[in-house]
């Protein structure tokens, strides 16, 4: 792979996460990461749509006239996640319970409208794939981080089963309750950007 | 009445969009940095979401859900099940409304327009507005109920945005940590304020 895809791909991921640092699509990485399980199928779901709808925006980049190209957009969005809602639904129907309303919130989604808007709309399609594909990657590190402590620490568990034992099963743990709740998850991400920020200094924006 | 005031509490406090449900995250953050702005928006959002919740509970009783189609008394079309398209017509719902908002607004009332002017198109990919019909269409709300969430929803957004540009235009001054300011800083006061709502749920 060329050192241009590489970067590509590699930028999302930490340098401009588009959770962190461009501040996009946070509302679904707020509320399906209580668990670990629906944090993974959401950063599946989304990743399949950044990467695809990149590449279909770009197919028809060129023959979409500027006025209604971000209704065109949001009709090639749209129609992937009927498909990944309609999947979920008949492979997992409890999965898709769970998630509730936030995999067709996933058209609303600020980072794949972002990334259409863009970078699939001037660039060529094998790099806008990669910049999906890239984009998506990040989205998933920062919901699997928040989703690993909340579950861990808020239910005792992974993926459902038990790692620290709590007091109501006969053991040791007292899970911490605002980590499952609204509150825990914002005071989270906010720790993770004031992390990511002293770890990498050049991102401070003087606001 | 008491109906109608249960469903204010509930959709204005207990069951907040943006700060328990997590809905319309970007724009929020993104545009409360001053208490004018984020009344513009907040407004706006108050507007849309009233218009469109009834709208796509419209659609979705008569048109789209399973036998929905039976007022045409034709028999093919009454064991349709169209709800797959749930999603695609909601958004496009939403995307028409606001555009016709706005070509309403130039043409009839230019200052409101001038002042709403530029948050009108945000509307269409905030994800509060797509997930109040969402909701609206799981909750299973008739016509009625659709209206007063729809209104009463946008209500709890709006107010929730004004709050938090008013403690960040103050927090402007403050001395954190500077890798904190910014962004940082107002994911902890939104924390802090969705500890607070969380008061109400005993209501």
């Amino acid at each position: 792979m060329d050192s241009k895809l590489k970067k590509i791909l590699l930028e999302p991921i930490f340098n401009n996460n588009p959770v962190v640092i461009q501040v996009l699509g946070i509302c679904s990485a707020l509320a399906v990461t209580t668990r670990l399980q629906t944090a993974v199928t959401m950063c599946l779901a989304v990743t399949f749509v950044t990467a695809l709808s990149n590449v279909g925006v770009s197919l028809v980049r060129k023959i979409i006239p500027g006025s209604i190209r971000m209704i065109v957009e949001m009709t090639i969005i749209a129609a992937l996640v009927i498909m990944v809602d309609q999947f979920i639904k008949a492979f997992s129907y409890n999965l898709s319970k769970e998630l509730s309303v936030f995999v067709g919130l996933i058209i609303t989604n600020c980072i794949v409208m972002g990334r259409t808007e863009a970078f699939a709309i001037k660039n060529n399609v094998v790099e806008s794939a990669i910049d999906g594909l890239g984009n998506g990657l990040g989205y998933s590190v920062l919901l699997l981080v928040v989703a690993f402590v909340r579950e861990l620490f808020g239910f005792g568990t992974l993926f459902g089963y038990t790692v620290l034992s709590t007091v109501n099963q006969g053991g040791w743990y007292v899970p911490n309750g605002l980590l499952v709740l609204s509150p825990g998850a914002f005071f989270l991400i906010g720790f993770f950007i004031w992390g990511l920020k002293t770890w990498k200094s050049n991102l401070i924006t003087d606001e | 009445m008491e109906h109608v005031t249960s469903m204010f509490i509930q959709g204005v406090f207990t069951q907040n969009l943006a700060l328990v449900l997590f809905l319309g995250m970007c724009t929020f953050l993104a545009l409360s940095k001053k208490v004018e702005t984020a009344m513009g928006l907040g407004i706006a959002v108050i507007v849309v979401q009233a218009i469109t919740v009834p709208v796509n509970a419209l659609l979705l009783n008569y048109v789209l859900k399973e036998g929905a189609l039976s007022w045409t008394g034709i028999e093919a079309l009454s064991k349709l099940d169209l709800s797959f398209l749930t999603f695609i017509t909601f958004i496009s719902v939403i995307a028409a409304m606001v555009q016709i908002l706005e070509m309403l607004l130039d043409r009839f009332f230019p200052p409101l327009y001038n002042a709403l002017g530029i948050f009108l198109p945000l509307i269409t990919v905030n994800c509060a507005i797509m997930g109040g019909s969402l909701f609206m269409e799981q909750r299973g709300y008739n016509m009625m109920d659709s209206c007063l969430y729809g209104l009463f929803s946008g209500i709890g957004w709006a107010f929730a945005i004004v709050l938090l540009a008013g403690i960040r235009e103050k927090l402007e001054y403050s001395r954190s940590p500077k890798a904190l300011r910014g962004i940082g800083m107002a994911f902890m006061v939104v924390g802090l304020l969705a500890m607070a709502f969380m008061c109400f749920s005993g209501m």
